[in-house]
């Protein structure tokens, strides 16, 4: 029984080493020249000093929160399109209130001036 | 007409109700963004409580008018078999009936404080309909998914509407702190679910029961899943270990949103706790007796020795709610017929008389966030008899003042607990409640005995025509429920008949 998961404790084992080894064969082999670029957290990304409270313009959360709403309105469409002729009349009016819903939601943006930019 | 729910279609009509307060939300939500109502002028003259700014409100009644029809009209519906996700009985008409209420309470203290304070009235109104939806969902689930879905409808409505004054700090405090301990103590919830699925092998409360009813003994599982799912409504019903949020939410969220978080969210919990602990753990009443024994007790005892010591008069209100949610905590402690019709009675007056506080509390509030500590009440009682008296009915009513209806809904307390025998818990409540009478009462106090710090310190206070309905309906119920409560609370004992039927539980297993 316990053997069946052998395998994978031998996966775990070899990653392990694999790390541990890569970590220190690294350390051991290769030559060492520090510059202050080198031992920054992230070298070549962004500097990571500076205010955590650097400031957003609320426009772009307003995007944000747009676009989560088409996406997950596409992640139910789409597996319901595909099979929307074996499911027949039931799920398509439930489809329908949905996008209704969705599209109140859509009009209340629209006049409360989430879509313009400026 | 008869539900049959082997039909889809019929889950429509047996959610009419919730339909038809979720459709009307998204019309006054589109109604709030079209037309002239955004930019109304705050210095215009004349009475706010009609015209442009004031008409969503209006539109707003009428849609709870509509739903209130459709609950009424699901009186004349009978169900056919058991298996369904949503409950059409008494119980959950009952509640349905108190939400509806509240609401409606809610929107006519609100027009004037909307108007004030710019806050925008169609988003306002809208976000009250979709949690009243939210909490009839809890009432009428009969599936533990269904009470999480309803729960999170509620919830992210209230989280929105303790921080609607985006231009108060402490408002925005509120909703905050509410939205981060409620998403920790959804966690909890939605844990709790798990778990019973995991020792019972289903969500829906009749399959929970028998499963429970055929264990021989509690196992561990289920006696963390109980206790899981008990911190999680702990913390909506706001009980003591889990009630650090309240007294924080309820003083910075506007005055008008703690009215209806502390009547409508609470009922909403209690019922929903109700009918999961009742009717689903019923067999398995020995294991949380003890838990809610403790809770009950060390909620009543602690809040009201904290309200004690408050000179805010909405955190004052806060604890007091929290000592309220210990007082029906013993009613699910008692976990029998009487003490649930008890439960039902006390919510009832519960929401009139605290929304009716909290109304008052409003007006000498300038209908705004100004004057909200005890001292800001000298000779209030004098300068504005009328009201000032409805404040102290209000007062003496939360007390528990014989002649009011609060005293009559813990004598039914008190039944239901002595029903099950539970006379420690008894004297604890009676106990607590004397406490009580000090901080309630010193608010009367100060306002009849003190003189005023000036002359025109309350002139400015007003009372608008919707509040002032408000405020007649809810001491005209209480008084009346005070001295012939026989109509409420026999509707009340009817409506809970056959709440434990379904699984074939039996309420009032006793000790």
């Amino acid at each position: 029984m316990s053997g069946a998961y052998l395998p994978l404790l031998l996966l775990f084992g070899v990653s392990i080493l694999n790390a541990i080894g890569m970590v220190a064969a690294s350390h051991l082999f290769s030559p060492r020249r520090d510059t202050p670029q080198k031992l920054m957290p992230y070298e070549s990304g962004m500097i990571p000093l500076g205010s955590t409270r650097a400031r957003f313009s609320v426009k772009f959360y307003m995007v944000a929160i747009s676009f989560i709403v088409f996406d997950l309105e596409t992640i139910f469409l789409i597996p319901w399109a595909v099979q929307m002729r074996e499911l027949g009349w039931g799920p398509f009016l439930a489809m329908c209130m949905f996008v209704v819903v969705l599209a109140v939601g859509l009009l209340y943006e629209w006049k409360k001036g989430g879509l313009e930019w400026d | 007409m008869e539900l049959d729910f082997s039909q889809q279609i019929h889950y429509v009509w047996a959610l009419l109700p919730e339909i038809v307060l979720c459709v009307w939300g998204m019309i006054v939500l589109i109604a709030g963004v079209s037309g002239k109502h955004q930019d109304a002028d705050d210095g215009a003259a004349g009475d706010p409580s009609f015209g442009p700014k004031s008409d969503l409100g209006w539109l707003t009644l009428l849609g709870i008018l509509l739903a209130a029809g459709a609950n009424g009209w699901l009186y004349g519906v009978n169900e056919v078999g058991d298996s369904s996700m949503i409950a059409v009985d008494g119980f959950r008409l009952f509640a349905n009936w108190i939400f509806l209420l509240a609401a409606a309470l809610t929107v006519l203290i609100s027009f004037v404080y909307i108007y004030r304070l710019r806050l925008q009235a169609g988003e306002f109104y809208a976000l009250i309909l979709f949690a009243t939806a939210g909490m009839m969902f809890m009432a009428g689930a009969r599936d533990l998914i269904v009470i999480f879905l309803g729960l999170e409808v509620m919830s992210i409505a209230v989280y929105a509407l303790a921080a609607f004054n985006r231009r108060d700090r402490k408002s925005a405090e509120a909703g905050l702190k509410y939205f981060l301990l409620g998403a920790f103590s959804t966690g909890f919830f939605l844990y709790g679910i798990a778990l019973v699925y995991g020792a019972t092998g289903s969500t829906n409360i009749a399959a929970i029961n028998t499963s429970v009813a055929s264990m021989a003994a509690s196992p561990g599982l289920l006696v963390v899943a109980i206790a899981l799912l008990a911190i999680g409504f702990g913390f909506k019903v706001s009980a003591v270990p889990f009630h650090m949020w309240t007294p924080d939410v309820y003083e910075g969220a506007p005055t008008p949103v703690t009215a209806w978080m502390s009547a409508a969210v609470k009922a909403a919990a209690f019922v929903a706790f109700f009918r999961v602990f009742l009717v689903g753990f019923d067999a398995a009443y020995d294991t949380w007796f003890p838990i809610m024994w403790w809770l009950a007790a060390i909620t009543m005892v602690t809040a009201n020795l904290i309200a004690l010591v408050q000179t805010n008069v909405k955190r004052m209100l806060a604890y007091s709610s929290i000592a309220h949610a210990g007082y029906l905590l013993v009613a699910l402690t008692a976990a029998n017929e009487n003490a649930a019709a008890g439960m039902l009675f006390y919510l009832l007056i519960y929401t009139l008389m605290n929304i009716g506080a909290f109304a008052v509390v409003m007006s000498v509030a300038h209908q705004a966030e100004e004057r909200l500590y005890i001292d800001d009440y000298a000779g209030f009682g004098w300068a504005q008899p009328g009201i000032g008296l409805f404040l102290t009915i209000f007062l003496l009513s939360l007390a528990g003042f014989p002649g009011t209806g609060g005293f009559m809904g813990k004598i039914y307390l008190l039944q239901g607990a002595a029903d099950s025998e539970l006379w420690v818990l008894s004297v604890i409540l009676v106990l607590s409640t004397v406490a009580s009478y000090w901080y309630y009462l010193r608010v009367a106090w100060v306002m009849w005995m003190k003189e005023p710090t000036s002359k025109d310190q309350h002139s400015l206070v007003v009372v608008p025509l919707p509040m002032c309905l408000a405020l007649i309906v809810c001491v005209g119920l209480i008084i009346y429920t005070g001295i012939f409560p026989g109509a409420a609370i026999d509707f009340a004992r009817s409506s809970v008949q056959g709440l434990g039927s379904l699984g074939g539980g039996m309420l009032g297993l006793g000790l």
